[in-house]
C-alpha cells in the first residue's frame, strides 16, 4: 500500500487548487469577503489573512512531521523483528511545542484585541475617495419576518429590503427586530451584526467606492429566511443628497396599513416611503 | 400526518414494515425470551455498551440521511426537492441528531465497552443506574424519531434559539419534541457521568494508581467531570423553555419582559462543554490505538493529562466566543477571543505527542490506525480554522456562514466520527469476539475519508462567498452552485463509506476471523488481559496493577492474568438483572408524549410510573447473585486459561 501520508496530500492539493481555480482566484465578484470595498471589511480582512499566515506556519510545520514519521517508521518486511523502544516523554521537546503554540497566539491575540475595540468607533476611512467628511449618518435597520425595513430618522425616509448609503462616509447601523433574531450581514463592507428583539446593537460599516453590494441576513429565523436579502447601494455624496431629496418630494408616505402589511410575515420587493412614521 | 406527501408517507410505510418485520422475525424465531433475559433487562456494562453502540450507528443512519436529503436539495441553485419547512426541520434533526443521539452514545458506547475492563474491575459502579442510562438514552432517542412522523419535527436549529422557538413563532408540537427529547436524555446523561466518575475514582484494580490508568480511561474521567458540571445547565435552560412553552411563562420571550440572550447564554454554557464531552473520548481512543499500532508507549502521558484536563477547565470559559456578533462589548468579545485560542496550546500539545509516539516506532496501518491517523490532519485543519473562528473582527465574517459550517464538521467528524469509528474497528474483536475485515475496512477508510474532504472542504469558500447555513435554498449567479453540487458528490462519498461499514460488519459477523487469543493486536492495556468478548465477570481475579501499560508489563513478564496457578478463585458477588429500567423509561416516554403535545392525563400516568418504579426499587432487598467458583472455572478452562 502507498503511504496514506501522500495520498492525503494529493487530495488536498487536489481539492484546493481546483477550488481555486472555480471560484475565479479572488474575483471580486464572487467573494465579497476576501475583497473588502471598505475600511471595515478591509481591517477584518487584515486579520482574517495574519490568522490564517499563522495557522499555514503550524499547518505546514504538523504536516512535515506526520509524513516524516508516516513513511520512515512504518511497519515492513524487513523491520518484522523490530522492537521499538519504550520512551516516556522528553521535556524539552514538550516544551518546544508548548511555547511555540504560546507564541503564536500570542501574535494573533494581540492584534486580534486592537481590533475589535477599534471597531466599536467609527472607521477612519483613510482610502475614502469623497473628501468632504460629514456627520455619520444613522440608519435604523429592523429585521421583521423577513424583510429588512431601514428607517433613516435624518433625512425622514423609509427604505425596505434596500438601503442607499452615500460612499466614504461612516454609517451607523442600528440594529433591532420586531420578531426573531436576525443577522445583519453584508460581506463586502463588514461582518455582521444580530438584530434582536428589544435591544439596539450598533454597527459601522462604510462604504470606499460607489456600487452595489449583496447583504442578507445570517440568523434562521424561519421559512422566509433563505430569501431575506437585500441591497445596498453606495452612491456619491452628491448622487445620494439628490436621492434624499427626490425620495422626500415624490415618495408616498408609510400608511398605517402598509406598516401593519410589514409586520405581517412575509417577502416583499423593495420599497420606499418618505416617512418613517406610520400615518 | 396525512398532509405530509410522499416523503413522509413513504417513511411511515417503512416505519410500519420495519416494525412488523421485526416482530414477526422475534416472534416466528421464538425469541423474545432470548432478547429479553440477555439484552432488555440486563445490567452487564459490556451489553449495555453494545446497545449503545447498535443504536449510535442506527443514528447515525437517520442523521446521514438528514445530511443526504440537505445535500440533495442544496446541490444547485433554485431546486425544489425540499420545501422550507421540510428543509428546517432535517437540518435541525440532522444536528440534534449527530450530536445528541449518535455522537453521545457512541461515546458513551465505549466508555461502557472499555472502561471498567480498562481499570480491571468487574462493573460499573452502579450497573442498575447504567441500564437507567441507556434506557432513558433510547426512549428519548424513540421520541426524537417520531416526531418526524407524527406532530412535525423540530425546526429552528440543533440550537433552538429563542425567541424563535417560542410558541408565537413557532407554534405546534415540533419544538416540544427537542425539549422534552434531550431533557430526557439529559437526565440518563447525567446519571452516566457520575456513575463513570464514581467507577474510576473508586473502582481500580488495586495498584492503579490515577498515573498509571490508560489514556482512554483517563479522557472518560475528565469527560466524566464535564458531563456533571455542564448538562445541569441544559436541564435548566430546556425546563425554562419548556415552561414558557407549555405553560405560557416568558423566561425568554421579549413581549413579557423575558431575555431571549439568557438562553443563549445558558445553551451554550452547556452547548460549549458538550463540543468536548464528545472530542476528548475521541482523543482518548487515539491515544490507545496509536501506541497500539505504532507498539510503543504513549509518547509523554503527564502531559497528556495535563493536556486534557486544560482543555476540560477552558472550554467552560469559551462560550461567548458562539455569540461574538450578538452585542458583547469589546473587553467580553476579547477575552473571550484569547481564551478561545489558548485551547489550541493543550491541543497542540496533545498533537505533537501523538506525533512523537510513532517516533522510533513500527507503525502499523490497521483499520483502526487508519483512522486515528487520518484523524490528525482533519481535525488539524478544523481546529486551525477553530482558532481563525476565535478572532472576534474575523468572526464577524465567518459567523453563521459556510466557513462555521466547514469547521465545526471538520471537528466533529475528523474528530468524533473518525474517533467512533478507530474505537469501532479497535474494540470490535474484545465486544464480539470476531475481527472486522481489514480490506473492507480500508474501502471504508478511503471513501469516507476523501467523500469527507470533498464534501466538507469546499465549504471554506463559500463561507467567504457569502453563504450563510441554514438557507434552504439559493439564487443562481453567485457562483455557489458547482461548488455545491461538488459537495454534494462528497457526500455520497461519505454514504458509500457507512455502507461498506455496514457490510464489513454484516460480512464479518458471518466469515470474519474469530479472536481466540483475547489479545489480537499485542495491545498494551487491560481489557485485552481477558477473553475476547469478555466474560460476565471480566476478570476471575481482579489483577494487581505494577505499573502504566499494565497488560503490556504482565506480558513482558509472562505472568498470567489469573495470577499463580495454585490459588483458588472465588465465588463473585454480581448484580441480578432487572426489566424496570426499562419499564421505567417507557414511562418516561409517555410523560414525555405528555409535555410534547399537552395531553396532562399521558403526564400525569407517565410520571407516576416513574414514581412506582423508583419506590419498588428502594424495597427490593435480593438484589444480587454470587457466580459459583465451579461457573468459574468452567469458563476460564473453555478459554484456555487455566
Amino acid at each position: 500500500m502507498k503511504p496514506s501520508g501522500r495520498r492525503l496530500r494529493g487530495l488536498f492539493l487536489v481539492v484546493g487548487l481546483s477550488m481555486l481555480a472555480l471560484t475565479g482566484c479572488g474575483t471580486g465578484k464572487y467573494i465579497p469577503v476576501l475583497s473588502p470595498q471598505g475600511p471595515v471589511a478591509r481591517s477584518e480582512y487584515y486579520l482574517i489573512i495574519w490568522s490564517f499566515v499563522l495557522m499555514i506556519v503550524v499547518v505546514l510545520g504538523v504536516f512535515v512531521i506526520y509524513f516524516y514519521m508516516l513513511v520512515k517508521y512504518r511497519a515492513r518486511p524487513e523491520n518484522k523483528d523490530y522492537v521499538p523502544p519504550e520512551i516516556e516523554g522528553n521535556s524539552r521537546w514538550e516544551s518546544i511545542w508548548t511555547i511555540i503554540p504560546i507564541i503564536i497566539v500570542i501574535a494573533l491575540a494581540i492584534p486580534t484585541v486592537a481590533v475589535t475595540y477599534n471597531l466599536v468607533q467609527p472607521p477612519k476611512s483613510a482610502a475614502a475617495t469623497t473628501a468632504t467628511k460629514e456627520t455619520p449618518i444613522t440608519i435604523d435597520v429592523i429585521s421583521e419576518r423577513w424583510k429588512w425595513v431601514f428607517k433613516y430618522p435624518g433625512q425622514n425616509i423609509e427604505t425596505v429590503n434596500y438601503v442607499n448609503i452615500p460612499a466614504g462616509q461612516p454609517i451607523d447601523f442600528e440594529l433591532s427586530s420586531t420578531g426573531p433574531m436576525n443577522a445583519f450581514w453584508v460581506p463586502a463592507l463588514g461582518g455582521m451584526e444580530f438584530a434582536m428583539p428589544s435591544k439596539d446593537l450598533k454597527l459601522w460599516l462604510e462604504a470606499d467606492h460607489p456600487g452595489t453590494y449583496d447583504g442578507r441576513s445570517a440568523q434562521f429565523s424561519g421559512r422566509g429566511f433563505a430569501n431575506m436579502t437585500f441591497k445596498v447601494n453606495s452612491m456619491t455624496q452628491a448622487q445620494f443628497n439628490a436621492w434624499v431629496q427626490k425620495t422626500q418630494q415624490t415618495a408616498p408616505k408609510l400608511t398605517k396599513q402598509t406598516d401593519d402589511q410589514l409586520q405581517k410575515p412575509g417577502l416583499v420587493s423593495p420599497m420606499t416611503f418618505s416617512s418613517i412614521e406610520p400615518e | 400526518m396525512l398532509d405530509e406527501g410522499p416523503l413522509i408517507w413513504m417513511s411511515d410505510a417503512l416505519i410500519t414494515l420495519a416494525t412488523i418485520g421485526i416482530i414477526v422475525v422475534l416472534t416466528y424465531f421464538k425469541l423474545w425470551k432470548w432478547l429479553w433475559d440477555n439484552w432488555l433487562t440486563t445490567v452487564d456494562h459490556k451489553k449495555i455498551g453494545i446497545m449503545y453502540l447498535i443504536a449510535a450507528i442506527l443514528m447515525l443512519f437517520r442523521g446521514g440521511t438528514d445530511g443526504m436529503l440537505m445535500r440533495a436539495q442544496l446541490s444547485w441553485p433554485n431546486l425544489h426537492f425540499l420545501n422550507a419547512d421540510h428543509y428546517d426541520q432535517v437540518f435541525t434533526t440532522h444536528g440534534t441528531v449527530m450530536i445528541l443521539f449518535m455522537a453521545m452514545p457512541a461515546i458513551i458506547g465505549f466508555f461502557n465497552v472499555a472502561v471498567p475492563l480498562q481499570i480491571g474491575c468487574r462493573d460499573v459502579a452502579f450497573p442498575y443506574l447504567n441500564a437507567i442510562s441507556f434506557w432513558l438514552f433510547f426512549a428519548a432517542a424513540m421520541l426524537f424519531n417520531l416526531s418526524f412522523v407524527v406532530g412535525g419535527s423540530p425546526d429552528g436549529g440543533w440550537t433552538s434559539y429563542t425567541p424563535y422557538v417560542e410558541n408565537m413563532f413557532d407554534p405546534g408540537p415540533g419544538e416540544n419534541y427537542f425539549i422534552v427529547s434531550l431533557q430526557i436524555t439529559g437526565i440518563g446523561t447525567i446519571a452516566t457521568g457520575i456513575n463513570f466518575m464514581i467507577t474510576i475514582l473508586r473502582m481500580r484494580a488495586p495498584g492503579m494508581t490515577l498515573m498509571r490508568m490508560p489514556m482512554f480511561t483517563w479522557s472518560v474521567l475528565i469527560t466524566s467531570f464535564i458531563i456533571v458540571f455542564a448538562f445541569p445547565v441544559l436541564t435548566a435552560a430546556l425546563g425554562l423553555l419548556l415552561i414558557d412553552r407549555d405553560f405560557g411563562a416568558h423566561f425568554f420571550t421579549v413581549s413579557g419582559g423575558g431575555m431571549p440572550m439568557q438562553y443563549v447564554n445558558l445553551f451554550w454554557i452547556w452547548g460549549h462543554p458538550e463540543v468536548y464531552i464528545v472530542i476528548l473520548p475521541a482523543f482518548g481512543i487515539f491515544s490507545e490505538v496509536i501506541s497500539t499500532f505504532a507498539h510503543k508507549r504513549l509518547f509523554g502521558y503527564a502531559a497528556m493529562v495535563v493536556s486534557m484536563a486544560s482543555i476540560a477547565i477552558l472550554s467552560f470559559i469559551v462560550w461567548v466566543h458562539h455569540f461574538f456578533t450578538m452585542g458583547a462589548g469589546p473587553g467580553v468579545n476579547s477575552f473571550f477571543g484569547v481564551s478561545t485560542m489558548a485551547i489550541a496550546i493543550p491541543t497542540g500539545v496533545k498533537v505533537f505527542n501523538w506525533l512523537f509516539t510513532m517516533h522510533k516506532g513500527r507503525i502499523e496501518y490497521t483499520s483502526a490506525m487508519l483512522w486515528a491517523l487520518g484523524f490528525i490532519p482533519n481535525f488539524l485543519i478544523g481546529g486551525l480554522t477553530g482558532v481563525m473562528l476565535a478572532v472576534p473582527p474575523a468572526d464577524y465574517q465567518y459567523h453563521n456562514s459556510y466557513f462555521l459550517v466547514s469547521h465545526f464538521h471538520y471537528v466533529l467528524i475528523g474528530g468524533t466520527v473518525f474517533g467512533v469509528f478507530a474505537g469501532l474497528y479497535y474494540w470490535w474483536p474484545k465486544m464480539f469476539g470476531v475481527l472486522l475485515n481489514e480490506r473492507l475496512g480500508k474501502w471504508h477508510f478511503w471513501t469516507f475519508m476523501i467523500g469527507f474532504n470533498v464534501c466538507f472542504f469546499p465549504m471554506y469558500f463559500l463561507g467567504f462567498m457569502g453563504m450563510t447555513r441554514r438557507v434552504y435554498t439559493y439564487p443562481a449567479g453567485y457562483g455557489w452552485g458547482v461548488i455545491n453540487l461538488i459537495e454534494s458528490i462528497g457526500a455520497i462519498g461519505m454514504g458509500v463509506g457507512f455502507l461498506i461499514m455496514v457490510y464489513n460488519i454484516v460480512w464479518s459477523a458471518r466469515f470474519g476471523e474469530r479472536d481466540t487469543t483475547g489479545d489480537p493486536w499485542d495491545a498494551r492495556t487491560l481489557e485485552w488481559a481477558t477473553t475476547s468478548p469478555a466474560p460476565e465477570y471480566n476478570f476471575a481475579r481482579i489483577p494487581e496493577i505494577k505499573g502504566r501499560d499494565a497488560w503490556w508489563l504482565m506480558k513482558r513478564n509472562g505472568e498470567s492474568i489469573n495470577g499463580p496457578k495454585d490459588i483458588p478463585f472465588e465465588p463473585i458477588h454480581m448484580p441480578n438483572n432487572s426489566g424496570r429500567p426499562i419499564i421505567m423509561s417507557l414511562f418516561f416516554f409517555i410523560a414525555g408524549a405528555g409535555f410534547i403535545f399537552s395531553w396532562w392525563i399521558l403526564t400525569i400516568i407517565g410520571l407516576l410510573g416513574v414514581l412506582v418504579t423508583l419506590a419498588q426499587r428502594s424495597f427490593e432487598y435480593d438484589d444480587h447473585h454470587y457466580i459459583p467458583v465451579e461457573e468459574i472455572e468452567r469458563t476460564e478452562s473453555a478459554a484456555g486459561r487455566l
